[in-house]
């Protein structure tokens, strides 16, 4: 049953990258999603099996890789933890697959695009069923190498190719510091798989080591490490760039891939090793800063953003630093209910986009839609649905993860903590702020789209609105269904210690005992209406006055406009350094040092030299007479003078 | 089966396997008759030769045991008694897969020969076929001069093969080739020498168990050093390898990068670190450095060429840095991955040489931006480009992944600078490697006659699949390799473990200050 779940993807994969051609696109698009059906069953059982009735394992499949005493397995480990992330993957991702049928249906390369959304599935529950290190960083490359391929899926186009190679370069930044993590590790613990691991933390908890000529506390070097990995792919600060251009990809890439499974990997990877974090409590403070920041900082850039997607895509890295400084307070089941609840809500608002932009015959500028919604009602409620979770208002998913996010970062009582939830507060005024304006600016208003546009607006077939209406009952439900097991009373019972928590950091539990004032308890939902209001206010009441404040802060709107300039400086210090040294080194040193002087230098002094040499043979008589009577008086003198006794 | 492992036992296998390909040679040799039929009879013959002998060697494979450190299959005959010097051959976990390496690259080179070789076809095909014994015998050869003969045999065949068949400034290349080698090999000959005037024989278990001087290891270190540095080919003498490269056939460069460069590496394993440990010890420092400098410095050249052959074998450079740093790290992990990265390499930037020789025998040129769009009408060849370019960057699953991983392991417990500096070339092996792709593959199908070029033909897929399924195999069961190498390297480790721990008095490694700062 668990190796079904995790393998039928990759089979699924399998037959129609290599067989696309002859099973043709409907066939493709069949063994492909019975593949992750199938796959989704068994996770959810898998899911009722570990986490309801306790049945934790772990299938052992073969050695990957052992070497002294390097060991590691390729195995299937079935924790709460990883019972969570394969149900939300497999299911959310079913239904990805066959709103992709009919998204992708006038594309000419189905089979294709199948074959990678399934082997992305497989990539990710071999990353999160991981039994250790290694064979986690095999799924992290894995899915980092589909979401590679998928952003370049319409590989003539340019931009799609540079995104691409972003998000995979951008990614193996973030890699070389999980490399060093493992490695680091290896070296403390002698052992990469987590049950070792985790059962000898606690002798290593005062351990001290030297890496980079840095002497400092193990397991806080460690884990920073580790961070480092889940910075890149999760998209934090500084290592967030790859991800807005990631939206080159088809829109069901952008829900799976880029916002509802793998760039979650980051915060999953932290929840995993908590009982490392838990002893690092300066990573954790890195990890609460890292995050927040990241909230507050996508959010602002979520608000002036033109393009439907990329405003989704920043509000994915806004709350994915959500996510991060709960784990960053210990509150790491918050977080991954923030991560499950928001798997399902942003993977409804990027369908939904899709089946906007499908409407709108591929336009994806905001600033070209408008009052559209009595044309495309189910999309439209879609939408809202998802806006509504997004932006915490009761009973939809995001409100129950959100608010015990807020709440146990205020719970922490720490610097980071205060932090955290203050910026985690006006990043979620912000975030209702964006997301009603891409509602009010998409849906309502006067149509800005010409009428060509116009014309062929039509609702997406049942095979998108379904998947839709079934993510929609996700993003409704799946809050108020979990809160008692993730992060409520029954958490305890829940986890079954997938997630380690040190007693006097647990964050959740203060939350819950200390009764916080009612202004902290409902600001979220305050500041949320707030604002909703504001956006209301600023794209229907009053449509002139987003222009006018551009006008009036031309410097912040720019900086806002442009990312607050992280690729151009990226491309200043790194792409054009490199570039640069390379060809220095390969004309000034290879070609100007090592070969002038090597190799050519040493034959061009032979042949000199020879040529030198030959000078002196000259053929004249007197020139030889010369040179023996020189010789001649050079050795009788030699034997005068100079002879040694 | 018994009576199988009977006949095996007492054939001199390795020496079958080391002189059949000549074997072949002298067959084609005697084929008469018009230029055209020399030709195809040549290559049938040497297509068979080669078949067989990776059949051949397939059997050690099979008989190898690889749960002891011992030499198998050995031989032993006396060659010049007087001198006591022998021929003496045997394998052991380390050598072995270099055999398999050998045997399984020639005939896949014989297959990428078929067509893009017309002129002197017959020369040619001898040419590989001795290359093939040569190769073949450096990894059998357990006598000092036995190895040197072949070691600096393989130098003539190959010299031939990039100054005769290659393109270009193919005479220029072919000298600074054989000169850079010959250069260091002059070195190691002075060395080797040495060796034996002091021990009296060359048999290679007896030198490795003759503890020597102190003083003796450095001078002799640095003379192997020369020889083997080269042939790595570590920085700074690293420039004959493009330029060979890009002059040399596609089957030659598949040889040169495939096996001719684990020769320098092989070299460091079987004599400088079991021979000379003091000596080894103390170098390690500058052999970091160096090995350093390359993953970096040749890293960020590939990334700057616009010529695929220069811009594969710049990467080569960086991915042998590695081969060197785990060498010297000197832990179970780091060697075991040094072995293991020699062999993915081997496959690997094999067949990127022989996705380059393919296109270019269409289109006739390795200029990168006379390409784009291949996708569009190389289906086929894109996809097998893709697998060798993900292995080359080092993917999980993927055979290019394990050895780096495993090498970067093992020197983190070492040395933690080294491991920092040298992991920074998976971020810019990705980024070389994908901005190739991207520009070659990728993009629209623009250029008229880039559109006309035929996708994969039968005799590609045929030397292209065996080599995927390879890299592919290594990538999700290492431990195929990994068992047989385990107990060999264990115990050359703990004799050089031993070795450092027993003697006179400890000595600082070169710059040890300095690396003491940079711990």
């Amino acid at each position: 049953m668990l190796i079904a779940a995790v393998f039928l993807p990759l089979l699924g994969a399998f037959i129609a990258g290599f067989f696309g051609r002859i099973i043709g696109d409907r066939g493709s698009q069949i063994v492909t999603c019975l593949g992750v059906g199938l796959a989704a069953l068994a996770g959810i059982y898998s899911f009722y099996d570990v986490a309801i009735e306790g049945h934790k394992q772990v299938v052992n499949i073969a050695t990957f890789i052992s070497s002294g005493t390097f060991e590691a397995q390729w195995a299937l480990r079935f924790d709460t933890l990883s019972a969570v992330m394969v149900m939300t993957v497999t299911v959310v991702s079913t239904l990805i697959h066959v709103y992709a049928c009919g998204y992708m249906s006038h594309d000419d390369s189905q089979p294709r695009f199948m074959a990678y959304l399934s082997l992305f599935t497989f990539a990710m529950l071999m990353l999160v069923t991981a039994d250790n290190l290694v064979q986690l960083f095999f799924g992290w490359e894995g899915v980092g190498l589909v979401s590679y391929l998928l952003i370049g899926f319409w590989f003539k186009k340019p931009s799609a190719n540079a995104a691409a190679i972003k998000a995979f370069v951008v990614n193996r930044v973030g890699d070389f510091g999980f490399l060093l993590g493992i490695f680091a590790v290896y070296f403390l613990f002698d052992a990469v798989s987590f049950d070792t691991i985790f059962g000898a933390v606690e002798g290593k908890a005062e351990a001290e080591v030297t890496f980079f000529s840095i002497h400092a506390h193990a397991l806080t070097i460690t884990c920073i490490l580790l961070f480092i990995g889940a910075m890149g792919k999760s998209a934090q600060l500084f290592l967030h760039t790859w991800l807005p251009d990631a939206m080159e990809g088809p829109t069901p890439v952008s829900a799976l891939i880029h916002a509802a499974t793998m760039v979650t990997a980051g915060v999953f990877l932290v929840a995993r090793m908590s009982p490392l974090f838990e002893y690092a409590p300066t990573a954790l403070t890195m990890v609460t800063i890292i995050g927040a920041s990241t909230a507050i900082f996508a959010a602002t850039i979520g608000c002036v953003q033109t393009d439907i997607k990329r405003i989704i895509a920043f509000s994915t890295c806004s709350q994915l630093g959500y996510m991060f400084f709960a784990c960053g307070v210990s509150a790491y089941q918050a977080g991954v209910f923030h991560l499950m609840t928001h798997a399902w809500f942003k993977a409804l608002l990027f369908l939904g986009a899709g089946s906007v932009i499908h409407a709108m015959s591929n336009e994806q500028d905001i600033r070209k839609m408008g009052g559209i919604w009595r044309m495309i009602p189910i999309t439209f409620a879609i939408m809202v649905i998802g806006t509504l979770a997004i932006t915490g208002i009761p009973p939809f998913a995001g409100y129950f993860s959100k608010d015990m996010v807020l709440e146990a970062a205020y719970a922490a009582h720490t610097g980071p903590g205060n932090y955290a939830y203050i910026l985690g507060i006006t990043a979620a005024f912000l975030t209702s702020f964006y997301s009603w304006r891409l509602i009010f600016l998409t849906f309502f208003g006067t149509p800005r789209a010409d009428h060509h546009t116009m014309e062929h607006i039509h609702e997406s077939p049942p095979v998108m609105t379904g998947p839709l209406i079934g993510l929609a009952l996700g993003a409704v439900f799946a809050g108020m269904l979990g809160v008692h097991y993730f992060v409520g009373e029954g958490r305890e019972e829940f986890w079954r210690g997938a997630i380690a928590v040190l007693e006097e950091h647990d964050s959740i539990h203060h939350a819950h005992e200390s009764h916080p004032a009612f202004f902290i308890k409902y600001l979220p939902l305050i500041v949320s209406l707030a604002g909703a209001a504001l956006s209301y206010l600023m794209y229907i009441r009053k449509p002139e006055l987003p222009a006018k404040l551009a006008g009036m802060f031309p410097g912040v709107y720019q900086f806002l406009l442009n990312k607050w300039y992280f690729d151009e400086i990226y491309d200043f210090l790194f792409v054009k350094n490199a570039f640069r040294l390379g060809r220095f080194f390969w004309k000034k040193v290879d070609t100007g040092v090592i070969d002038r002087f090597g190799p050519d230098g040493i034959a061009q002094a032979t042949v000199g030299g020879a040529r030198r040499l030959g000078t002196v043979q000259s053929g004249y008589l007197y020139h030889y007479a010369f040179a023996m009577i020189i010789g001649i008086a050079a050795i009788v003198s030699w034997f005068v003078i100079g002879r040694p006794e | 089966m018994t009576a199988l492992t009977n006949f095996i036992t007492h054939l001199p296998i390795l020496s079958a396997i080391t002189f059949l390909p000549l074997v072949g040679a002298l067959f084609i040799l005697m084929i008469r008759g018009e230029a055209e039929v020399v030709a195809r009879q040549s290559r049938l013959v040497a297509l068979w030769t080669t078949g067989f002998t990776f059949l051949l060697s397939l059997l050690i494979w099979i008989q190898f045991e690889p749960g002891t450190a011992k030499f198998q299959f050995e031989e032993h005959f006396d060659w010049l008694p007087q001198y006591r010097i022998s021929y003496h051959m045997g394998v052991d976990g380390i050598s072995m897969l270099f055999v398999i390496l050998s045997t399984f690259l020639t005939p896949l080179c014989i297959l990428a020969s078929w067509e893009a070789i017309q002129k002197q076809v017959r020369e040619y095909i001898i040419a590989f076929l001795i290359l093939e014994t040569m190769m073949v015998g450096i990894f059998c050869a357990m006598d000092m001069v036995l190895f040197y003969v072949f070691f600096e045999g393989v130098l003539i065949p190959m010299f031939l093969i990039i100054g005769v068949w290659g393109g270009g400034r193919r005479v220029y290349s072919a000298f600074k080739f054989f000169l850079y080698t010959l250069t260091g090999s002059v070195l190691l000959l002075v060395a080797l020498l040495a060796m034996y005037f002091q021990v009296g024989t060359t048999d290679i278990p007896a030198l490795t168990a003759f503890k020597f001087a102190r003083d003796i290891q450095m001078w002799l270190w640095l003379g192997m050093f020369a020889s083997f540095a080269v042939k790595v080919p570590m920085w700074p003498v690293h420039t004959w390898l493009p330029d060979a490269h890009v002059d040399a056939p596609t089957a030659g460069s598949v040889i040169l990068a495939g096996v001719l460069l684990k020769m320098g590496g092989y070299g460091f394993l079987r004599f400088s670190l079991p021979m000379l440990p003091e000596a080894s010890n103390y170098f390690a420092p500058l052999v970091f450095t160096l090995s350093v400098i390359a993953v970096i410095y040749t890293s960020l050249v590939a990334l700057v060429q616009s010529d695929m052959k220069k811009m594969i074998a710049y990467s080569s450079v960086a991915h042998m840095g590695f081969v060197t740093i785990g060498i010297f790290a000197a832990t179970q992990q780091a060697v075991e991955g040094a072995i293991f990265q020699m062999l993915s390499h081997g496959v690997v930037s094999g067949a990127l040489f022989l996705c380059v020789g393919i296109i270019y025998d269409r289109l006739h040129t390795r200029e990168i931006d006379r390409y784009g769009g291949l996708v569009n009408n190389m289906p086929k060849y894109a996809f097998a480009f893709m697998v060798f370019m993900l292995a080359s960057v080092g993917l999980p699953g993927t055979a290019g992944f394990v050895g780096e991983f495993l090498i970067l392991t093992g020197t983190f417990q070492v040395n933690t600078w080294v491991a920092l500096l040298a992991a920074t070339g998976v971020i810019l092996g990705a980024a070389y490697m994908l901005y190739l792709y991207r520009r070659v593959v990728y993009g629209e199908l623009t250029k008229a006659d880039v559109k006309a070029m035929l996708d994969l033909e039968p005799r590609e897929i045929a030397i292209l699949a065996p080599i995927l399924i390879v890299v592919m195999w290594m990538g999700i069961y290492p431990m195929s390799f990994l068992d047989i190498m385990d107990e060999s390297v264990a115990h050359l480790l703990k004799n050089y473990h031993d070795a450092l721990a027993t003697r006179a008095a400890e000595i600082a490694p070169l710059g040890s200050k300095l690396l003491a700062w940079l711990r």
